[in-house]
């Protein structure tokens, strides 16, 4: 294939057959436009000013801030996580760090056969990007409007399960408990599953 | 009485009390200045500026000096210890001890002794603040040579330079003063100024002076000594806790102090603003005090106001302003005051004053034409043609787009 390309032509361009794009630069304003600088600062001072007072003045955030991660419930209460580690191998800054283990009848996180068992972000490292959450097959991992993370030390900024899994609302059960009667994970999947079923409720 | 009598009976006590009530009014100044600017320049920017520590965020200063003195005192092993540590002493003792001999009000009762806020007032006392400024210099050389590092070293080289070719214009700026005033000492000079400010009469003379104050303390836009973007810190890169306090402390009393100073050698001193004469007497004298410092404020807010607006010189630029703009500018207008005076002093007709001062109008355009000239003859000569050079250089891309300013014509040279 090598012979098909062709060898750099060597042509010598001299300047002046260079085309010049022309850029108007006037030189230096005279005295009186170079005072209008002070103007402006002069006249700022009494402009009402952007500051913030963060902590008294808390402004909403943008509708979709990347704050803080969610792990999702479905709605009957089982987690959505599969552990499935895609999260983890998606982060460019290594901050999510996940063990999944297999689901069993007697007990049972989460639809399917495995769920995370282990399931940390560092947000030391982590730059909220959000990589993590394009890469979740089951929606499980999502993010809050929640920003205000700072702490006074290292371990209480990785986060774990317990931190970052949704609270159960109306309707949901807390896990461990059985799937909703004659359902597969595909029903859970495909969001059949809109409250939980007496038979669930097993621990409560 | 003038303020040399009043305070010639001063028994010893009662100076050391007002050096007291000076240093502290010193020291205050500058927690309120540092506060003050923050503000200020927060304003132009339009942000708030600190407001946490305090109402309005007024003891702000006083916590980061808390901060500072808390934090490690860091000499790092290649400096000069003893230098290092003297370094910013002699930069705090100097621009406190200008201060001595700036008469801060007229005739006033303390503790039942007629005498004026001022310390000390000697025949040279202009001199005086002049040399003490210079001594403060070295405290930056010495912070810079002594840290034994490169930023603060370049910092330091450069603060010579420039302080040593401001002086320099500054110096002679106030020459026209002495000339008018006929005494180097502050309160007669003060005293001169009853009927005039010299800012107006020798309006050259102040504007001279402003500009190489500003040079004189480092401040942006000629801050060039501490240019962060270039060295860092500049000449205090490697100093910490409290001996940065001391550096940072020197310099907005050094602003204050060539305020004050120019405050008393232009702007009429403690004296009112004219027209408002009667407000001298009121609360027994001490309200010249209240002039005093709403000017000495104005000359910082327009300290601030430059910091605020213009961006920072280049160090060419800079010195090639200091030398060839502002000392001979000076200069000359040392020799036009200086005839001036004698023609007014020998009693020479009006005629001729006018004459003499329409000849230097005249000389002046002359002068600006001839620049004039020069600077368009040579904006409008093109590039010399270059030839190839021998050796090999990488090959032009077919577009160029380029920002051709000298010429203002279509790629032609
Ligand atoms: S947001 Fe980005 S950095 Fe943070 S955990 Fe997710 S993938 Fe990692
Ligand atoms: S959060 Fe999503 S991607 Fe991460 S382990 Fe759980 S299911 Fe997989």
């Amino acid at each position: 294939m090598s012979d098909h390309i062709e060898p750099m032509k060597k042509k010598e361009i001299s300047v002046n057959e260079v085309e010049f794009a022309q850029i108007e630069q006037n030189g230096p304003k005279n005295l009186f436009s170079q005072m209008q600088g002070f103007w402006v600062t002069f006249a700022t001072m009494f402009k009402k000013v952007n500051t913030v007072s963060y902590p008294e003045v808390k402004e909403p955030t943008a509708e979709r801030f990347h704050g803080r991660h969610q792990l999702n419930r479905y709605d009957d209460g089982l987690e959505k996580c599969i552990g499935c580690e895609l999260c983890a191998w998606a982060c460019p800054a290594d901050a999510i760090y996940v063990e999944g283990a297999a689901n069993s009848d007697e007990h049972r996180m989460s639809p399917g056969e495995r769920y995370g068992r282990v399931y940390q972000i560092n947000y030391l490292r982590c730059i909220f990007c959000g990589l993590c959450i394009e890469a979740c097959p089951t929606r499980a991992l999502t993010m809050t409007n929640e920003y205000e993370l700072a702490d006074e030390t290292r371990a209480k900024l990785i986060f774990e399960k317990d931190d970052l899994l949704a609270p159960l609302r109306a309707g949901m059960l807390m896990p461990p408990h059985p799937m909703y009667p004659n359902t597969t994970d595909t029903n859970y999947y495909k969001n059949e599953i809109k409250s939980s079923h007496p038979s669930q409720e097993v621990n409560n | 009485m003038t303020n040399a009598q009043l305070i010639a009976g001063d028994p010893g006590w009662l100076i050391a009390v007002k050096a007291l009530l000076v240093f502290a009014l010193c020291v205050l100044l500058t927690l309120m200045s540092v506060w003050g600017e923050r503000r200020l320049v927060a304003r132009m920017q339009q942000r708030l500026g600190p407001n946490r520590v305090g109402p309005f965020g007024l003891i702000q200063s006083l916590a980061d000096g808390v901060k500072l003195a808390l934090k490690e005192d860091l000499i790092p092993a290649a400096a000069d210890k003893v230098v290092f540590i003297i370094a910013p002493i002699i930069s705090v003792t100097t621009c406190f001890m200008s201060f001595a001999v700036i008469p801060f009000s007229g005739e006033v009762t303390l503790f039942g002794k007629v005498t004026a806020m001022q310390l000390t007032d000697i025949p040279v006392g202009v001199l005086y603040v002049l040399s003490i400024a210079s001594i403060g210099v070295y405290g930056i050389v010495l912070a810079g040579w002594s840290s034994g590092s490169t930023y603060p070293l370049l910092g330091g080289l450069r603060s010579s330079a420039q302080v040593i070719s401001y002086e320099i214009a500054m110096g002679l700026s106030l020459v026209a003063v002495f000339i008018y005033a006929g005494s180097m000492s502050t309160s007669e000079i003060v005293e001169a100024q009853q009927q005039w400010w010299y800012a107006v009469v020798l309006f050259p003379s102040f504007v001279i002076y402003a500009i190489s104050m500003v040079g004189e303390t480092n401040r942006a836009p000629f801050d060039l000594a501490e240019a962060e973007g270039e060295l860092v810190g500049g000449f205090h890169t490697e100093y910490s806790s409290l001996k940065f306090a001391l550096f940072f402390l020197a310099e907005y009393v050094n602003i204050i102090a060539v305020s004050a100073l120019a405050t008393t050698l232009f702007l009429g001193g403690y004296h009112a603003p004219p027209g408002l004469g009667f407000t001298e007497a009121w609360l027994g004298g001490w309200f010249t005090m209240v002039w005093f410092f709403a000017k000495v404020i104005l000359f910082f807010f327009v300290f601030v106001w430059l910091r605020g607006t213009l961006p920072r010189m280049r160090y060419d630029q800079f010195m090639q302003f200091g030398w060839k703009v502002l000392i001979p500018v000076s200069l000359a207008w040392i020799m036009i005051v200086a005839t001036l005076r004698v023609l007014s002093l020998n009693g020479a007709p009006r005629a001729a004053t006018i004459a003499f001062a329409s000849a230097v109008v005249l000389l002046v355009m002359l002068v600006n034409f001839g620049f004039e000239n020069a600077k368009n003859k040579k904006k409008n000569t093109p590039f010399a043609e270059v030839s190839e050079p021998e050796f090999a250089v990488p090959q032009l891309p077919i577009k160029v787009s380029t920002i051709n300013v000298s010429t203002g014509k279509k790629g032609d040279q």
